[in-house]
């Protein structure tokens, strides 16, 4: 039964009507227009549907729409924007990382919100917190490149 | 400012030159308007304008008949026709993959984006400029030699005051001119006209480092993917494949779509379908959808069973691309027989976002929206799919979610085309993680037999190489003929059997040696299923480069094992060219090489390193990998500690590009070697997502990669994205005999395989 779910998206407040049950990826992409998370798998195992949740990385393609009420989400589009650039985002262009770039919302995001809670991590610690993401364009080694620069530039 | 010339001024001045007045000099939209808006003429393959268009406001845009997969190919072809024009780069737009506006250059194709693709945009920019320098010449009373052109501005070298801008030159006209076609499409299309390219030795644009364009796109989130394209009233649409597979549905009960708006199902032959406005509910549609599918006999072996098949399947064709001498007599005569077999399975593409096309089908014309790395390929075979004529069907290229060869985005815009005209309506279809791991092309499995024979003195006398494999084409490389498409395959129509493992361009396993006496030979053996089949197979990046590779090179290593060499200077012995020879000695040095024998040191403890190398050629590049490695005995875990990789592609373009380039395709190879396979049961593909095909994780990725390029300024650019991929099997497994005595000889690398091969020692 379709159910008015509202919540905050990259600071705007939306409301969509949606089966409670459709993941949050598709409110995202279908009802609001929003395309910059993406459908990688639909299992979680991949990483490419990644928001933030409360400022929690989240797979949105296994994610309620449900869940996501009266909470903010934060997709790649509001993590930062070419006049004010996340670190993360600054680094990736830098480091010239992506090839086809339709995994970054998972490296990314989650890059994001592990370097907002570790401030010096070492490269172990770095390549623990992106363990489990998909890159099939093997650009793994830029990826650390890109994430060790954010957490200087940070 | 407006300026016409007369065409016949125009004649006088340029010779050859057709001015013509253009409508708009500007840009169509890059995404066409959907439904009823004309076709727009094709692009003559012979004309100037078909390739370089210089603005009135002093750019100017390359249409290329390739696509950038994000290698920054597109950056490569604006620095070399901006070379041409002597403009800024940054002034130089490029338009790919539009079969509306582009010549078909055959997609991307076999690394051949800069080797083959470019030469055609060199040669109209270059003509381009001739033309813009007579306008001058015209325009300024002097003889073009008199000329030069700095960022698009022209002026008289003695007198630099005098000087008039392409901007002035140009005004509202459109520079268009005929050049000579040599006849082809596809990667050998090339034209020239009166203009000879810039010698090498005066490039200022190529060789530097230029950004790529598409990055802050994407790191912004403003950059549109195939996915993301929407059309008006379109339906999304999801397709159902049998758990067996070559079954087809006998029984569709269409009941529970009832309980989901606008949901329907598309059935014909073994075409199921289900499609519905909101993609949530075509989703839902394709689970609640009850179908029947028929009783089909398993169509595979036991995976464990995979290389006896292969052994024992009969050869339904054989060839000998290299015969030197009398190998086989010369080994049987040989002092010593050293003989090895390589086994490499499946690999599959496993696109970092499955297959997903568009298609509007009207009377008046068919639009599709293509990931494909091919699209004038997706026109040609969608229109012949449809009985349209080629003219009526315009397809456009959007960046894909990855794409190293005929991935599922080569089947998706079938299906698209299909259900579109079924239905009457827009149709985007997305493939599921199921599909894009289960049911894409996949690389062929195959067996390497090596042998080679050794004298007193441990010279080699004698080799052959021996392949036997599945075909690596049971469909086509491009999408143009509809009978190599999945819907096609399910909807009952004929097959278009490609049967060949025929060793690519220039390339035989151990090439670069100097063997008295050789025999490559390769066998294919029948595909498991003639039709719809999850293990059909097609071109992977590097087609067929990993598998021979790694057994030509751990072969060459078990052969300086055998004979006591150093593995570096064993090669180095056998070595004839200096392009070898150089990127052999360019990576030893950077990865510091001592030269002994191959072998473990010391006393084994629980975690053994070594290291390895290989050496191998791709269509004119020549490329090298030093891999050091930690092997975790207990475990069975390979650690790459270090990999330094060279590479000699002739000409570099972009090092910056280049580089990441080389990287990148070496961790892709790296992957390939440890981690992946494609597993299957009696009945299907059983590796159908992320967990059950795992990839190279970045918590495994090597602990640093270094990139050697040799510059070839002398030697025209060739294939870069794809030789790297081949290094790392054999590499990596000499490495590990380095380390611990131990020969791998099949892939992947698994731990599990590697504690069962320790343990087997």
């Amino acid at each position: 039964m379709a159910t008015r779910i509202t919540f905050r998206v990259d600071g705007k407040d939306e409301t969509v009507t949606v089966d409670p049950d459709m993941p949050l990826l598709y409110a995202l992409r279908d009802d609001l227009g929003l395309d910059n998370p993406r459908f990688g798998c639909g299992l979680a195992q991949c990483g490419a549907c990644t928001v933030h949740l409360d400022g929690v990385p989240t797979r949105s393609c296994v994610t309620p729409t449900s869940a996501a009420e009266g909470r903010a989400v934060t997709t790649l589009a509001g993590l930062g924007t070419p006049e004010r650039p996340h670190p993360v985002q600054q680094a990736y262009i830098d480091e010239q990382v992506p090839q086809c770039g339709y995994c970054i919302n998972g490296w990314i995001m989650t890059a994001a919100a592990f370097l907002r809670d570790n401030r010096d991590p070492s490269e172990a610690q770095i390549r623990e917190a992106l363990t489990g993401l998909k890159c099939r364009c093997g650009t793994h080694m830029a990826i650390l490149r890109a994430v060790k620069r954010a957490a200087s530039l940070a | 400012m407006t300026l016409r010339l007369s065409r016949r001024a125009a004649l006088r001045a340029t010779g050859a030159l057709v001015v013509t007045v253009a409508a708009a000099p500007g840009e169509a939209p890059a995404q066409p308007a959907g439904a009823g808006a004309p076709l727009s003429p094709l692009p003559p393959p012979g004309r100037l304008a078909s390739y370089v268009a210089v603005h009135a406001d002093g750019t100017a845009t390359a249409f290329f008949g390739k696509i950038d997969g994000g290698q920054g190919l597109d950056v490569a072809i604006a620095q070399i026709v901006a070379e041409e024009l002597d403009l800024p780069p940054a002034r130089v737009r490029v338009v790919m993959g539009d079969t509306a506006r582009t010549v078909n250059q055959g997609g991307a194709s076999n690394a051949s984006g800069v080797s083959q693709g470019a030469v055609p945009l060199r040669n109209a920019a270059a003509e381009a400029r001739l033309m813009l320098v007579e306008m001058a010449a015209a325009r300024l009373g002097v003889p073009p030699g008199a000329l030069r052109v700095e960022d698009g501005t022209v002026s008289v070298a003695a007198d630099p005051a005098r000087r008039v801008t392409y901007e002035e030159l140009i005004g509202d006209r459109r520079l268009d001119a005929e050049l000579r076609w040599n006849g082809r499409y596809g990667n050998d299309l090339n034209v020239e006209g009166r203009a000879r390219p810039k010698p090498i030795a005066d490039y200022k644009v190529v060789g530097t480092a230029v950004p790529r364009r598409d990055i802050a796109e994407k790191v912004f989130a403003r950059h549109a993917y195939v996915t993301d394209i929407r059309l008006p009233g379109m339906l999304h649409a999801r397709m159902l494949r049998p758990p067996v597979a070559g079954a087809r549905p006998v029984a569709v009960d269409e009941a529970p779509l009832r309980a989901i708006p606008g949901a329907r199902a598309v059935w014909k032959e073994g075409f199921l379908a289900v499609a519905a406005p909101r993609e949530w509910d075509a989703i839902r549609a394709a689970a609640a959808l009850k179908v029947t599918w028929s009783e089909a006999a398993p169509p595979f072996p036991e995976q464990a069973a995979l290389y006896d098949h292969i052994r024992n399947a009969p050869a339904t064709k054989r060839g000998v691309p290299l015969q030197e001498g009398d190998a086989p007599a010369a080994i049987a005569g040989a002092a010593r027989v050293v003989a090895a077999e390589y086994e490499w399975p499946f690999h599959s593409h496993s696109s970092m976002g499955p297959g997903c096309a568009v298609a509007d089908v009207r009377p008046e014309g068919v639009r599709i929206w293509t990931g494909s790395q091919k699209p004038h390929a997706v026109r040609d075979g969608v229109a012949k799919f449809l009985g349209v004529p080629p003219e009526t069907v315009h397809a456009v290229w959007v960046t894909g979610p990855g794409s190293y060869g005929r991935n599922d985005a080569g089947d998706t815009p079938f299906d698209a085309a299909f259900l579109s005209r079924e239905l009457g309506a827009p149709v985007r279809v997305q493939y599921t993680r199921h599909e894009g791991h289960g049911w894409d092309t996949k690389s062929p499995a195959s067996v390497q037999r090596v042998r080679a024979g050794l004298d007193a003195e441990g010279r080699v006398v004698g080799i052959t190489f021996e392949s036997k494999a599945f075909s690596r084409t049971n469909i086509a490389t491009s999408e143009a003929d509809p009978r190599d498409s999945l819907a096609s395959q399910v909807l009952g129509g004929g097959l278009n059997p490609q049967d060949t493992y025929l060793f690519p361009g220039d390339f035989v396993p151990t090439e670069p040696y100097a063997f008295p006496a050789r025999l490559m030979a390769w066998e294919t053996i029948p595909p498991l299923l003639d039709r719809a089949s999850p293990l059909r197979t097609s071109h992977l990046r590097d087609p067929l480069g990993p598998e021979l590779i790694f057994a030509a090179e751990s072969f060459v290593d078990e052969l300086a094992a055998a004979t006591g060499a150093d593995p570096v200077e064993f090669r180095l012995r056998h070595l004839r060219e200096e392009r070898d020879i150089a990127v052999l000695r360019a990576i030893t040095e950077r990865a510091g090489w001592e030269p002994r024998p191959a072998g473990p040191r010391g006393a084994p403890g629980d975690r053994a390193r070594g290291r390895g190398v290989s050496l191998a050629r791709r269509d004119g590049t020549v490329v090298g990998l030093v891999a050091e490695v930690e092997v975790d005995r207990g475990s069975g875990a390979i650690r790459v500690r270090r990999m330094v990789v060279g590479q000699d592609c002739g000409l570099i373009i972009n090092p910056d590009g280049l580089r990441r380039c080389v990287e990148n395709a070496l961790i892709y190879g790296t992957s390939r070697a440890l981690r992946e396979e494609v597993t299957f049961d009696r009945n299907n593909v059983t590796s159908v997502d992320w967990a059950t095909y795992p990839i190279l994780d970045v918590a495994e990725a090597p602990e640093a990669v270094e990139v050697v390029l040799i510059n070839r300024p002398d030697i025209r650019p060739t294939g870069a994205g794809e030789p790297a991929v081949r290094t790392a099997g054999a590499a990596i497994a000499n490495a590990v005999f380095d380390a611990t005595g131990v020969r791998l000889r099949r892939g992947p690398f698994t731990p599990e395989r590697v504690r069962a091969a320790l343990a087997g020692a």
